[in-house]
């Protein structure tokens, strides 16, 4: 079944993307607005309708609570837990959630948990990739970073589902960047990945051998990102305008989202800027502004780019490696963009990083190259495999609330481990476990990941049983448990309780488009798009009939266009989408030389009045075909 | 040698059979291992065995239960065999010897009780433990009342530089071991059940004895860093 398209996804903090294997290369797959990048945003318009991407950041400043960004944050983790992150970010729980219930959020007057918000961003990708390929896509390959514990990798699996997609496997975001470098560069050697994103941060190292991919140690943070930057420059902003405005606007959510998009935009000029002239429309129309440079700017966020040496230190100590024995390092993420982060980086590792790919983009290249291994499709991927490690210990509670480690982390994946259980009471019939995930050695200092109960042991004197009970980490590092009363020879059934995450049956209920209707649903919702451009096109035409271009135009252009113009109504009308986007592109190839003319008017009118000298007309973007939709309604 | 792991004639994955680490790579129970030729085996197995590969390829849940299974022993064999310290526990866990279970077992029951774990001090460090020992308390003693005593901390210091290269020589002891043990297999081990029961004792003992070293060492790291 080679021609199942399975797709590499990067479900990320700040942004997402879709991408493919094109041949031998990956690709992006771009959205509806030619973007490759799908800002993590989601939000509910006013009919309840969810919006997801730079529609939704709009949002997030005209109406912030019916709007959430960095869901990311919240997948696969308790309310005990989040304490920190409802200091830091705009976060609404439920008004009626109760305790161990799995965490949900308040978007306008409706709840949704973070898995479901993660299935709307995933959603919006399905649908640009199938746009893209004019056919229904139903598997992905999804990356979590390295170092997310079994719950919130439980919580992006069944995101993936909710959104309709299999999700063939979840990769490691590091192990994925590295798979897009191997390809690109198909040397062997000893690569560490480096890979600060919105919120999350690993440090990889792996050995490339001949196609092999084996990391070798891993570590993180998984509260460490962009977003932590962002939020400390904005607490010093609100800090300064109540010193200097008198001004309290910490609980004014329009204010503090309006403070953080400029403290973003700021963030970003710095990087390429010495200076930056902040400036801020406050409610009320009082102007905060501030001159920063890019020193003081590195001096206020140096403590949280330091909170990276800690787990880059450690890693190689779990390598056995020192610095100079590592041949190349790879840098991911947006926020390496920061000169001072890779100024650290080249100090940590002693020696330039790699930069040639594109931060932003490389780890849904590789999760394409993944998805293209386990489809088994190019000669490029033919020899490729990556043996991946569990980035946390697993333990059971013992007598005395210890942790005893039964699989060690950095252990290769598939991993497992069996451990034998017997009664204390006479006839007893069930064994309870408590499994976590840490490095520490108190159980309440570690990671609750689920609890087991076995039930079914044949009654038995106390002491006799023999419980086989299996522990196996899969290839997506999460955990399945196994046990078999080992006298009896019975299998024993195994209630899993998680501690954070969602049952199959909460799962099943939330699922977004039924899979039994997606074609049905698919091809309807292609024929609504197709008519959707359609209209615009056409909208557009009768604009470009009005402008003074058109007149430059001969009798026989100004007939073709017109009968192109009738064939694509007459299509419009009927049931094959198909059709239509051929009869949309066909007038679009015989108005490409009234756009031109009509481009060529709209440039030289703007450039009226100056010089070719002092215009810098640089590398910006492709413009839009002026027929094309426009940006802006 | 490892025929098993896939047909022979359709190369498919096969259930999994019972067999230790040392067969899985088709290697016989010597301690003495080629290191290199272990990976390359090792991802040549990978290859053949790992889920990734075998996913798409129209198999089914019952191939991809075994290959789940197989690549976890693979990769639990691996880790094992490479190290030389995990590989010598290994082969004496076959040959009947209990040595992580005997400690596991002690210390379960200590924390039970309440009760500090009694360790055995090796012979031949009794006097260096006892001296460093009351180093220690000094330490310890020392930092209560913030007192500082540079004199101390060199003897210290020195006595753990002392361990660390026991540390490394009981490694060297335990390689000659390895000889002595691999040319008994060499030469057919049922008949010399004596000699193997011999060398085996010797590798316990050189196994507690840096365990114990490693222990200590820890407990001295511990102190000078508090």
């Amino acid at each position: 079944m080679a021609t199942d398209r399975i797709v590499g996804i990067d479900l990320g903090t700040t942004n997402s993307l879709v991408a493919f294997m094109q041949g031998e290369t990956p690709v992006v797959i771009p959205g509806d607005d030619g973007l490759n990048l799908l800002p993590s945003v989601v939000a509910l318009d006013a009919n309840n309708h969810p919006v997801v991407g730079n529609a939704a950041r709009t949002a997030l400043i005209d109406s912030p609570e019916r709007a959430v960004y960095s869901i990311k944050r919240l997948m696969g983790r308790g309310s005990e837990d989040i304490q920190e992150e409802l200091k830091l970010f705009p976060f609404h729980l439920a008004d009626d959630l109760q305790a161990g219930e799995v965490l949900r959020i308040t978007l306008g007057d409706k709840t949704f948990t973070p898995p479901e918000i993660s299935a709307l961003i995933l959603r919006q990708l399905k649908r640009n990739a199938e746009r893209y390929f004019g056919e229904a896509v139903t598997k992905a390959v999804i990356t979590v970073p390295a170092y997310f514990n079994d719950a919130q990798r439980q919580a992006t699996k069944d995101a993936g589902r909710i959104a309709g997609l299999e999700v063939l496997r979840l990769v490691n975001e590091p192990t994925a960047a590295s798979l897009a470098y191997g390809l690109d560069k198909k040397q062997n050697g000893i690569v560490a990945v480096y890979d600060l994103g919105g919120g999350t941060f690993d440090i990889s190292i792996l050995k490339l051998h001949d196609g092999i991919f084996e990391v070798i140690a891993t570590n993180g943070d998984t509260h460490l990102g962009g977003d932590d930057i962002d939020n400390l420059l904005i607490t010093i902003a609100l800090d300064d305008i109540r010193g200097d405005l008198g001004v309290d606007l910490r609980r004014n959510a329009e204010a503090v989202q309006a403070i953080r998009k400029a403290v973003i935009d700021t963030k970003i000029a710095l990087s390429s800027q010495g200076t930056i002239k902040l400036d801020i429309e406050l409610p009320g129309g009082q102007h905060y502004r501030r001159e920063i440079t890019r020193e003081q700017y590195e001096q206020l966020i140096q403590p949280v780019i330091d909170r990276t040496v800690g787990p880059c230190k450690q890693a190689m100590k779990d390598a056995g490696l020192k610095p100079e024995q590592i041949d190349e390092v790879v840098l991911v993420g947006g926020s390496t963009r920061i000169p001072k982060v890779r100024a650290l980086v080249k100090e940590l590792f002693r020696r330039e990083p790699h930069t040639d790919l594109n931060p932003d983009e490389v780890v849904a290249l590789g999760a394409a190259v993944q998805a293209n291994i386990l489809g088994g499709g190019s000669e490029a991927t033919e020899n490729m495999l990556l043996l991946d490690v569990t980035p946390l210990s697993l333990g059971i509670e013992v007598a005395g609330g210890v942790t005893d480690k039964i699989i060690l982390r950095n252990s290769t994946i598939p991993a497992s481990a069996t451990q034998h259980y017997t009664t204390q009471i006479d006839g007893q019939t069930n064994v309870a476990i408590h499994v976590l995930q840490g490095e520490r050695e108190l159980a309440t200092d570690c990671r609750s990941l689920a609890r087991f109960d076995l039930k079914g042991i044949p009654p038995m004197a106390a002491g006799i049983p023999r419980v086989e009970v299996k522990f196996l980490i899969d290839a997506n590092g999460i955990l399945h448990v196994s046990a078999r009363e080992q006298r009896s020879g019975k299998e024993a059934e195994i209630q899993v309780q998680p501690s954070y995450g969602l049952t199959d049956e909460q799962v099943e209920g939330m699922i977004l488009d039924s899979f039994d209707n997606a074609e049905e649903d698919f091809r309807k919702r292609q024929l609504i798009e197709a008519r959707a451009e359609t209209s615009t096109i056409l909208t557009a035409l009768e604009k470009g009939k009005k402008s003074a271009a058109w007149g430059t135009l001969t009798t026989d252009e100004k007939k073709q266009i017109a009968k192109m113009e009738k064939s694509l109504a007459a299509v419009n009308a009927q049931e094959d989408y198909q059709a239509i986007r051929k009869a949309i592109d066909a007038l679009n190839q015989g108005t490409t030389r009234l756009a031109e003319l009509m481009m060529d008017t709209a440039v030289s009118t703007a450039l009226k009045g100056k010089n070719m000298d002092d215009t810098d007309l640089g590398e910006g973007p492709t413009p839009p075909h002026p027929m094309a939709p426009p940006e802006f309604q | 040698m490892r025929a098993a792991h896939f047909c022979e004639s359709c190369g498919k994955v096969q259930p999994p059979a019972p067999s230790n680490y040392f067969a899985f790579f088709g290697l016989p129970l010597k301690l003495n291992v080629d290191i290199a030729a272990l990976e390359k085996d090792f991802y040549a197995l990978s290859r053949k065995l790992h889920p990734d590969l075998s996913a798409g390829s129209g198999s089914n849940e019952k191939e991809q239960e075994w290959s789940l299974e197989q690549s976890s022993m693979l990769n639990d064999a691996y880790r094992t065999l490479k190290d030389p310290i995990k590989r010598t526990q290994y082969l004496l866990h076959l040959e009947g010897v209990e040595l992580e279970e005997q400690s596991k077992t002690a210390t379960e029951k200590a924390r039970a009780s309440g009760e500090v774990k009694k360790q055995i001090v090796p012979p031949d460090l009794l006097e260096e433990v006892f001296e460093l020992n009351m180093h220690l308390e000094e330490l310890r003693m020392n930092k209560k009342i913030g007192d500082d005593d540079p004199a101390l901390f060199e003897e210290i210091g020195k006595a753990k530089l002392s361990l660390e290269a026991k540390h490394e020589a009981l490694l060297h002891e335990l390689q000659a071991y390895w000889k002595e043990w691999d040319g008994l297999i060499d030469r057919g081990a049922e008949a010399f059940a004596a000699e193997r029961a011999q060398v085996r004792d010797k590798m316990v003992d050189v196994l507690n004895r840096r365990n114990y070293i490693r222990n200590l060492v820890r407990d001295v790291n511990e102190a000078i860093e508090n």
